[in-house]
Order: C-alpha cells, then structure tokens, then sequence
C-alpha cells in the first residue's frame, strides 16, 4: 500500500519519501520508550535524593521539617578534629587498598595465566573471598586478629614475633582494616587481570621468544604496558570503593579505638544515628565532591593514557 | 632440574594460597560445629563434641525466628530487584547502544555519574518516606534497582555491541520493531550476559549490608546481614553460634559460585575490561 502511494508522487518526492519511511522504520526500531523504566527508578530513587542533598546539607534537618542554616554543618563538619581525622583516614584507606589491589592483582594474574597446573583450582581459591558478604568477613578476621587468642599472633609467635592488638591499637587499626579489604577484593582484580593479560595477543609473546627475550622482559615490556586497560579498571574500581568504604571498618572497629578508624563513610552514619540529619547530609555532599574531584580527573586522565598505550 | 623448580613453585603457591585464602574459611566452618566452651579458643582443634544440630537450632531460634524471617526478606529483595534489573538495564543499554545522539550523549553520562556518585542515604530515607516506601520491601527492592542499574547497563550495553545490527535489520524487514525485536531477537541472544548480571547482582544485593541498615530497619524487616551484624553483640562469647549464622548466611552464595564459578568470571571479565 504505501510502494502504491509513493508511485502517484514524481520522481524526485519518491525516493525522498522512500528514505524518510526508511528513516522513521529506522527510529522506530528503537523507542525511547525502552529508556523508561530505568529513567525513572533511577531518577526518582538516585538523581532526586542527590541533588536535595545539596539542599539539606545547608539546613538542620530532622525528616520531616528543615530549618536553613546556610554553612554551618560544613563548617562544623570542617571543624572538629575528630572529623579532619576522618578525612584524612579515607584517603589512606583508598590509596592504600588501591595500590595493594594493583600490585597483588598483577602479579596473581600473571601467576594465574602462567602454565601452572593448579590454575584452576588457585583461580577460585582467590576469587572465593568476594562472594562473602563483608559483614561476614569482618566478623571472621575480628576474630582471627585478637590479641590473645587470636590465629595470626598465635602464628606469629611460632616465628618469634610480639604480636599486637591489631585492631585494639590506634596506630595499626585501620591499615589492618585495609589488609582485610585487600584481602576480600584483590579476587576481582585478579580477574580482571587474568581477563586483560589473556586478550594480549600470543604474537607478542613469541616476538620476544625470537628475539631472545627472558621472562622479565616479557613481563616488562609486552605484560605491563599491554594490561593497562585492567589497570586502569582496577584502579577506578577499588578506588572508588576505598573512599566510600563503610561495612567492613564499622563491623571490625566502628571507628575506634577512639576516632582513629573512622572514614567519612561511618561519620556520616554516626551523625545520621546521632539524629544530626543535615550534619550526616553535608558528609555525603562532601564525600560526593571528593569522589568527583578524584574520579573525573583520574578518569580523564587514565583514559588518555589508555589511547597511547 | 626445571621440572622439579617447577613443581616447588608450584607448592609454594599453593601452599600460600591456602594458607592466606583458605584458612579464615576452615576455621568458620571448624568453630560452627563445636561445643560453647571449645569454641572460645577458636583454634583448629578437632572437635571433641559435635553440636550440629543444636548449634543450628539455637541459630534458628535466636530473637523470636528473625533468621528465618531475614531469609526470606532477603530473598524477596534478591529476587524482585535482581530481576527488575536485568529487564530495566538490559533494555535501556539496548537503545543505548544502537540509538545514538543527545539521549544517548545523556544516558551515557548518567551511567557514569551512577558508577561515581556515593548514593545520598539520608535523602532517599527522606524521599522513600514521601512515596511511602520507607521501611517497607518495595522501597528497599527499589533501591536497589536504582543502585545497581549504572553496572548491569555497563555490561549488557557491552555485549549488546557485539551482537551485529544486519540482525536488526533482518527482523524489521519481517516487521518487529520496538519492543517486539527486542524480547523476541535481542534479549534472548543477551543470555551469556544476563546470567553474569543475575549472579553478580544477586551475591551484590543479598550482601548488602549498608542500604538495609540504612533503608529497613525493624525486625521485621531485617535482612540476614542486619541480622549477622546485631548477632555479633549478642552472640560475644557464643562464637559457635556466631559463626553458624555466618555459614548459614554463606551458603547461597557458596552454592551460586560452586554451580556458575567459570560463567561469573568469564562473563565478568567480558565487561570489565571493557569499562
């Protein structure tokens, strides 16, 4: 019917015609309308809530009425020594647990897609600690880090070393807490690893072979530059996860001994259980902004890096 | 003389990798099935009696059944949200992929912000408390949904990529278009994908911990990690108790892995390198 209708129209109107049926059969083929469903969760669960924490931040806040008080929860939240702790403690905390899931995760994955014959079993020995819930994980190493009784002072008693409160002593509480995360994730990025040292064509490798080449070389040379992609995955990943980490420092330590563990993570939900809704409100504004101002860039930054190599 | 440096690297790597990865494990396992008294030492001694069955019980029954109710809270959730999930994402990352312009240039950015953005907790309690949401299981599966969206869009936007558009083209020329050519022709070539998506959004959501303790509080609505954590204080010096409840909690994930280990992995690695 409509070839019938185009043939009444002169030449040049028809094959416009032809190619604007064409083109709306082509929109068509892809409504907008498959965007919905997701645009609106999304919005009105996550966009909503975010941009009126920008409002909140400014105000004392108790749910259900909110009176404007302009800076003063940031000047607050910025003055309290206990909090400039928090700050600081977060960042160690992601660079830390980043930097460890880099180093480990490279060499797990060049270990694991070396011709070992435990490949497979090792594979899922260390990817095994991600499927367990973090609430879990913290409960089990509490236990195995406690002064007395605990395993790795036991163990570290054999070999004639004074173990201490890993987790009782200000000093140690949250580097401990990143061992356990490092622990709990570096099976992720392993496997991203094991994924972009495997799409490293075998081509390379054998151009070292030729040219006489150890495995030093090969890993210098073809293995590190050739997995940058993962590298930067994994960055980005555990990065971002570092600064936003909560779960596993509130059921090791709460954030104790005194305030020394505490990220902005668990002084947000401190001051949301303390009731100070708009105080707990402007951490999360804060934390947002540092996440964006470390993201973005490195995301940029990284990316670019990406096309060179 | 290789082959044998090669075997000892070999143990040495495994041996480690026991040791550093498996150990915590064993003693979960160890400590659950041991009396109260021979549990305090939390060491690898055999046990002496084996209290199983009451050690469960007493799980069980702790706080009036909250486990069984957090278990079945849990997993409503995992199943209702994870499912949302994978129809929501899957169709939105369809059109993302193969509809580009200013939308598109939109949505891409909004993924993105989704992967970066810490979700503002206290404004969602606020805002789930206007819709009338607050505390209750749709709220919390919504949630959900919204948190999780960024990742499983990122991955099936990956594969949808992979998937060539004379396909497309073939089933309009036999007259599916919109929503017909992508449950009848698309969503079911995404399957590789969509199965990594359920697995690593269903252990992701039936672990989370801080949205529930944030988004559902109540014993009524506990959800089993809001439950292993308040057990902690209560369980103190019961610790066979405190770890039944982690194993028990950690079968359902355990058995995802045992059944889809090389799926998860793969399907994983195939959007994340990609990221």
């Amino acid at each position: 019917m409509v070839t019938e209708q185009a043939g009444l129209r002169t030449e040049p109107g028809r094959a416009g015609a032809r190619r604007h049926a064409r083109r709306a059969r082509y929109r068509s083929a892809y409504p907008f309308t498959l965007y919905l469903p997701a645009a609106v969760v999304f919005l009105v669960i996550f966009l909503v809530p975010t941009a009126m924490a920008f409002y909140f931040a400014l105000t004392r806040w108790t749910l259900f009425d909110s009176t404007f008080v302009g800076l003063d929860n940031f000047r607050d939240f910025l003055a309290e020594q206990n909090l400039r702790i928090g700050f600081a403690n977060t960042i160690v905390y992601a660079v830390v647990t980043s930097g460890l899931k880099v180093v480990l995760g490279l060499l797990l994955g060049v270990l694991l897609t070396s011709r070992l014959r435990l490949r497979g079993f090792l594979r899922s020995v260390v990817f095994f600690p991600t499927l367990v819930s973090t609430v879990a994980v913290g409960i089990t190493f509490s236990m195995l880090l406690k002064p007395q009784t605990g395993l790795v002072n036991q163990a570290l008693a054999l070999v004639g070393v004074d173990g201490r409160d890993w987790l009782g002593d200000a000093t140690t509480a949250l580097l401990s807490v990143a061992l356990v995360d490092v622990w709990k994730g570096v099976g992720l990025a392993t496997v991203i690893y094991i994924a972009g040292i495997m799409s490293i064509p075998q081509e390379y490798h054998q151009a070292v072979a030729v040219d006489g080449g150890g495995a030093w070389h090969r890993f210098r040379h073809i293995t590190l530059p050739l997995s940058w992609p993962a590298t930067y995955s994994v960055i980005i990943l555990s990065f971002i996860g570092g600064l936003r980490s909560f779960d596993l420092i509130w059921t090791m330590t709460r954030g104790g001994p005194g305030f020394t563990s505490d990220t902005i993570a668990s002084i947000i939900y401190k001051q949301y259980q303390a009731g100070f809704f708009g105080l707990s409100t402007a951490g999360n504004v804060l934390l947002f902004l540092i996440v964006t101002a470390i993201a973005v860039p490195l995301n940029h930054y990284l990316g670019k890096r990406q096309v060179a190599a | 003389m290789t082959a044998l440096r090669r075997l000892s690297a070999e143990a040495v790597a495994l041996v480690l990798a026991t040791v550093i990865f498996l150990v915590p494990f064993a003693l979960m396992l160890l400590t659950a099935v041991k009396d109260q008294t021979q549990a305090v030492d939390l060491d690898f001694a055999w046990p002496t009696s084996w209290p199983v069955v009451e050690n469960f019980m007493a799980v069980i029954e702790a706080r009036d059944y909250v486990l069984l109710r957090a278990y079945v809270n849990s997993t409503i959730i995992t199943v209702a949200a994870v499912t949302l999930l994978v129809v929501f994402a899957s169709m939105a990352a369809f059109v993302l992929q193969r509809r580009p312009g200013k939308v598109a240039r939109l949505a891409d950015f909004l993924v993105l912000s989704g992967l970066i953005i810490p979700p503002a907790v206290v404004p969602t309690i606020w805002l789930l408390q206007a819709l009338g949401l607050f505390k209750t299981l749709p709220g919390m599966i919504l949630a959900e949904v919204a948190f999780h969206l960024s990742f499983a869009m990122l991955l099936f936007r990956a594969f949808v990529a992979a998937i060539p558009r004379e396909l497309d083209e073939a089933a309009q020329i036999d007259g599916c278009t919109g929503f017909r050519l992508f449950f009848r022709v698309i969503f079911p070539l995404l399957r590789p994908v969509t199965i990594t998506v359920v697995l690593v959004s269903s252990v992701n959501i039936f672990n989370d911990f801080v949205n529930p303790l944030y988004l559902l509080p109540g014993d009524e609505n506990a959800t089993v990690q809001v439950t292993l954590y308040n057990f902690q204080s209560q369980y103190n010096t019961q610790w066979n108790l405190l770890f039944m409840d982690i194993v028990l909690i950690t079968i359902p994930p355990l058995l995802l892995f045992v059944f889809f280990n090389r799926k998860i992995v793969a399907g994983m690695t195939a959007g994340a390198i990609k990221g």
